[in-house]
């Protein structure tokens, strides 16, 4: 599905990614893990293309997406902040990016599903974090994209819409799509997440199963099996 | 990129300011019209007003647009569309509307005055044409001023200068070099100056169709005669499409290859 080679990207004097390599293969929940600055946003703002590296290559299915813009077209997005413009209504907001996609949609069932019909009529900037987040939740998963993306995707969110989120993923991962997911929540990432991609100092530090990871650091725990990936030894 | 020409100019049609300086324009319209009683001198005034408020306004939206869309921008980046088309859209959403209210501000008293039974209807159109270039190309300056700055307040501050210095400095630089260089010739070197700056090539354009040109002198009749032809005329009509299209090639430009 994605398939990514030698990727550099700096900001500045600040290198980034140096040199990542990465293959994702069609269907099922990868996380991307990593500490603070590891360059985990990059690297999906890369695969946007909202990031330009400053060498290397991006191949969705076999296409490089250097310069294009409509193989977007497969991919949903739920960015870490949800910024949106804040004089537009909900409903106008959900309108407004069906327009831009001009795709098939589902998000009245989601909005049942987040509890969001009292805040239709309201203005994005009136809205707490978690139900912002929640019209962010919404409008990445109404599509039917192979490609789901999602950047910390549990930020402010309540138990219940927690527990709601999974279930959505969950449902998304059998209808065999590809999801990426950031997240610093192990036990989230622990309960989902299928294989695990480790980022250090802009290079895959591992790839592999959770089981995988829990061999090769000797830990019991998800937690402690990250917190200790960094002092272990042995590469990929 | 239409979609999102649609979504801006909605956007701002339906903020305050548009309306605001929209209404500005119409009473001006009217109470120069009905004080004056005289379509010449009111173009004129007009002229002097737009020549240094149309610029100022161009800028200031432009560069508060720009910032305060950054959201918008974003959630658009990454949906399947052009990089391009964002910011071509969201830069015609913005110069179309400033350019729609002054307009239609202004063209509805004059022609409530009858200003097509007038003589001075080219004149007249002639001010709304370089208005809307004036907005056109400052909305693109400024635009591109906010693309290469992230800072808001250093976007803001560069553009103010910019007008400061289209508006007022370049003026003065130009006649202290006249009176500098008084001993050679200087005609065309101050038909190039003219050229290179859209604010007094839209006075000159302007004011050179009016009849007070007569009093302009020497320089005024060689202004006159390259202004008052028609090849003046398409020249620098040329000019100022020129200043328009380069920002906004500048600015498709640097859009490719931002990072967000």
């Amino acid at each position: 599905m994605i398939k990514i080679e030698n990727l550099h990207k700096k900001f500045g004097k600040n290198v980034v990614l140096s040199g990542l390599d990465l293959e994702i293969k069609n269907g099922g929940i990868f996380a991307i893990l990593g500490p603070n600055g590891s360059g985990k946003t990059t690297l999906i703002k890369s695969i946007l293309g909202m990031v330009v590296p400053n060498s290397g290559q991006i191949y969705l299915n076999g296409a490089t997406i250097k310069n294009g813009w409509k193989y977007r077209k497969q991919i949903d997005y739920l960015p870490q902040i949800a910024n949106f413009p804040g004089n537009l209504k909900v409903k106008e907001l959900i309108r407004m990016i069906k327009d831009l996609r001009q795709m098939p949609s589902n998000e009245e069932e989601l909005i049942t599903q987040f509890k969001l019909e009292p805040f239709l009529d309201k203005k994005l900037s009136t809205l707490s974090g978690g139900t912002k987040q929640k019209v962010n939740i919404v409008l990445s998963f109404m599509f039917e994209s192979p490609l789901l993306i999602l950047d910390e995707p549990t930020t402010g969110l309540d138990p219940a819409a927690l527990i709601n989120l999974k279930k959505l993923i969950m449902q998304e991962k059998e209808k065999g799509k590809t999801i990426l997911i950031t997240s610093h929540i192990m036990q989230f990432v622990a309960e989902i997440a299928d294989e695990i991609v480790y980022l250090l100092e802009g290079k895959i530090y591992f790839k592999g199963s959770i089981e995988e990871l829990m061999t090769k650091t000797q830990q019991t725990d998800l937690e402690h099996a990250i917190a200790a990936i960094a002092t272990t030894p042995t590469h990929v | 990129m239409f979609k999102i020409l649609k979504y801006s100019f909605y956007d701002l049609i339906r903020s305050r300011w548009s309306y605001v300086y929209f209404l500005f324009y119409l009473l001006l319209g009217f109470v120069l019209l009905f004080l004056n009683n005289d379509v010449s001198k009111a173009v004129i005034t007009l002229m002097n007003i737009i020549i240094i408020l149309v610029p100022l306004i161009g800028t200031i939206f432009g560069v508060m647009y720009f910032y305060n869309s950054k959201e918008f921008t974003e959630l658009l980046l990454a949906q399947p569309i052009k990089r391009s088309s964002i910011f071509l859209g969201q830069y015609l959403g913005v110069a179309g509307s400033l350019s729609l209210s002054l307009v239609l501000g202004l063209g509805i008293p004059f022609v409530l005055y009858g200003i097509f039974k007038s003589d001075a209807i080219f004149d007249f159109s002639l001010l709304l044409v370089t208005g809307a270039f004036l907005t056109m190309i400052f909305t693109a300056l400024s635009f591109n001023i906010s693309i290469s700055n992230e800072n808001k307040i250093k976007g803001f501050g560069y553009a103010v200068l910019l007008w400061l210095f289209m508006a007022v400095i370049y003026d003065g630089l130009f006649l202290m070099s006249l009176i500098v260089f008084k001993e050679y010739p200087l005609d065309s070197f101050s038909l190039v100056a003219t050229m290179f700056n859209p604010i007094d090539l839209s006075r000159t354009l302007i004011l050179l169709k009016l009849d007070i040109s007569a009093l302009l002198g020497y320089t005024g009749a060689v202004f006159k005669q390259f202004f008052g032809t028609n090849t003046g005329l398409f020249v620098s009509l040329g000019t100022l499409l020129l200043w328009t299209v380069l920002p906004i090639w500048r600015l498709t430009r640097i859009s490719k290859k931002k990072d967000f």
